[in-house]
């Protein structure tokens, strides 16, 4: 009977990760069929080359370039506003807070990461354009200034809990060393911690920059839908993600050229955060290894 | 220490003859009470070893004199200590020149996660030395005198996690050393290693108190014999006899000395 009951979860369990699995390869293998089926009509090397976006016109351009720029801008101003505070606070909680205070701030700092993406989208429309417009005369209402900062407040958690987690995961008897040799706190936080837990450090900030990338909501309600190939921060621009959600909730008839478009968008989008998934995977596996 | 004019001949007539002076000490983690008032004077240039079981405040005891207890929580002090004579608890004591005046090597060989080279010049680096010449006399120096540059002079530039234990240990002391302090406390520090790098450490430990005033706490009690010169016993948070090392190991006063030293408990 026993045994029976240890084979059923077993199997349980089992059969729950390869739901997981299967889910994945199917979701890889139909964005690369339909990315397939687009490219044996559009040509790659106008789809990479190629400075227009406008498949749902009828003069047709397939560049990914003005998506691209929309998604690699956002991502920047987000990763550049949330880089500096994430990591000054995981060094203020880590070094300097006293423990009790840590204990109450760090659940609330990712309450943060809560926030539906959908609140954050009206905040950067209704309350930070318009602030940052008494600031930048003839700034557009849709911009990725706003959009990218507001995301950057969105993934501060990701980069100060992961940070503060590898600053706290550095054996105290570093941080002894490194007092007893007469480090001030600063020289101690920025010549040994931070150095010491540089690979975790960097890993959250390559999450933060995955989930900077493939965030949908804050940039298709307030960075626009205009593909447009910019680095100006106040003009409306628009990602792969706010195009892929533009498309898919358009009238756009299925199996065509302009549906398929989503896919090649959808697998560009898929390729980054790849990447930088595994970066972040080899970089923590190395770290792991150091303190084992 | 500064050579202040002001000092009267008396003051520094103490300091020749002891080099740390703790007064009544009394120290508390939250309400428990982990040293009962202990005073004791430690002469320079000589090993002071300080020995006692598991808990009984030594390990305490040794950071209240480079002041490594201040971070843990509820740490509270009582008494006075003194480094040539002035109170290093003192509201201008400025607690990072203090450290560089008194090192400590711990107990786990614990290098920072650097080259070779840049961990003994980090001392210095942090007091904004940047001449590289005289940073790279003094790394080579300080190797030198640990017994360690003919094993690593042509490595300075890896990680010094890719040593092993004993040199790892050897390269802390060199650290500690590259910045000429005048005290160094060590809190077991070859309790981690093999017998082999023990002895080396022992034997250096022996040659640097012609420079230095040496305080350590072991719990081996062959080597608090071998190579100290003054040593006192700690039970309970409380200085229980303290003297020359000879004189404790082969006719101490009291019965809990001799109890523990001949391992009857402990």
């Amino acid at each position: 009977m026993r045994k029976i009951k240890e084979l059923v979860i077993e199997r349980g369990l089992l059969l729950s990760a390869l739901i997981t699995i299967a889910v994945t390869v199917g979701i890889v293998l139909v964005l690369s069929i339909e990315a397939v089926n687009f490219f044996s009509e559009v040509s790659i090397i106008d789809f990479l080359t190629d400075p227009e976006w406008t498949p749902l016109f009828t003069d047709k351009h397939f560049g990914i370039l003005p998506l691209l720029s929309g998604t690699l801008l956002t991502s920047f101003i987000a990763i550049a506003f949330a880089v500096p505070v994430g990591l000054s606070i995981s060094i203020y909680l880590s070094e300097y807070a006293p423990k009790s205070f840590r204990r109450t701030i760090k659940p609330l700092l990712e309450l943060l990461a809560a926030v539906p993406t959908v609140v954050y989208g009206f905040f950067a429309l209704m309350v930070v354009t318009p602030f940052l417009q008494s600031f930048i005369p003839g700034m557009s209402s849709f911009n990725s200034l706003s959009a990218g900062l507001v995301m950057g407040i969105m993934i501060i958690p990701y980069i100060s809990s992961l940070s503060e987690d590898a600053l706290h995961a550095v054996p105290n008897s570093l941080r002894e060393a490194a007092y007893g040799m007469g480090s001030t706190r600063l020289q101690n936080s920025f010549k040994v911690m931070v150095p010491a837990a540089s690979s975790g450090i960097i890993v959250s900030i390559i999450l933060a920059i995955s989930r900077a990338i493939g965030e949908t909501m804050i940039v298709a309600i307030a960075a626009g839908q205009q593909p447009r190939l910019t680095f100006d921060p106040t003009v409306p621009v628009e990602t792969i993600t706010a195009y892929i959600v533009q498309v898919s909730l358009g009238d756009v008839q299925h199996d065509s050229l302009e549906y398929k478009t989503i896919f090649a968008a959808g697998i560009t989008l898929f390729i980054f955060t790849f990447l930088l998934n595994t970066i972040s995977y080899r970089i923590r596996k190395k770290f792991q290894e150091k303190y084992e | 220490m500064s050579k202040d004019k002001k000092e009267s001949v008396i003051e520094s007539s103490i300091k020749r003859k002891y080099k740390l002076q703790a007064k009544d000490v009394k120290v508390w983690y939250g309400d428990f009470m982990a040293i009962k008032g202990i005073s004791m004077d430690i002469k320079p240039n000589k090993v002071t070893a300080f020995i006692g079981p598991s808990g009984c405040g030594k390990s305490t005891f040794l950071r209240l004199f480079n002041r490594m207890n201040d971070y843990v929580d509820g740490f509270k002090m009582g008494g006075e200590i003194n480094i040539d004579g002035s109170n290093i608890n003192a509201k201008d004591i400025n607690v990072e020149l203090l450290r560089k005046q008194v090192g400590m090597v711990f107990q786990k060989p614990n290098p920072f996660p650097k080259s070779i080279f840049e961990n003994v010049a980090y001392g210095l680096k942090i007091q904004g030395l940047k001449d590289k010449a005289f940073l790279e006399e003094r790394v080579e120096s300080s190797l030198k005198q640990v017994a360690l540059w003919d094993e690593v002079k042509n490595d300075l530039n890896k990680s010094a996690l890719a040593l092993s234990g004993g040199q790892q240990q050897r390269l802390c002391i060199a650290r500690t050393l590259a910045v000429e302090p005048s005290i160094i406390l060590m809190d077991e520090p070859t309790s981690a290693l093999d017998p082999i790098s023990t002895a080396k450490i022992e034997e250096l430990i022996y040659k640097l108190k012609d420079k230095y005033t040496i305080v350590i706490v072991t719990h081996n009690m062959q080597q608090a014999s071998r190579i100290s010169d003054n040593t006192a016993f700690f039970y309970l948070g409380e200085l229980i006899e303290y003297d020359k090392t000879n004189k404790i190991f082969t006719n101490p006063e009291k019965e809990q000395t001799e109890n523990y030293i001949t391992g009857r408990f402990g």
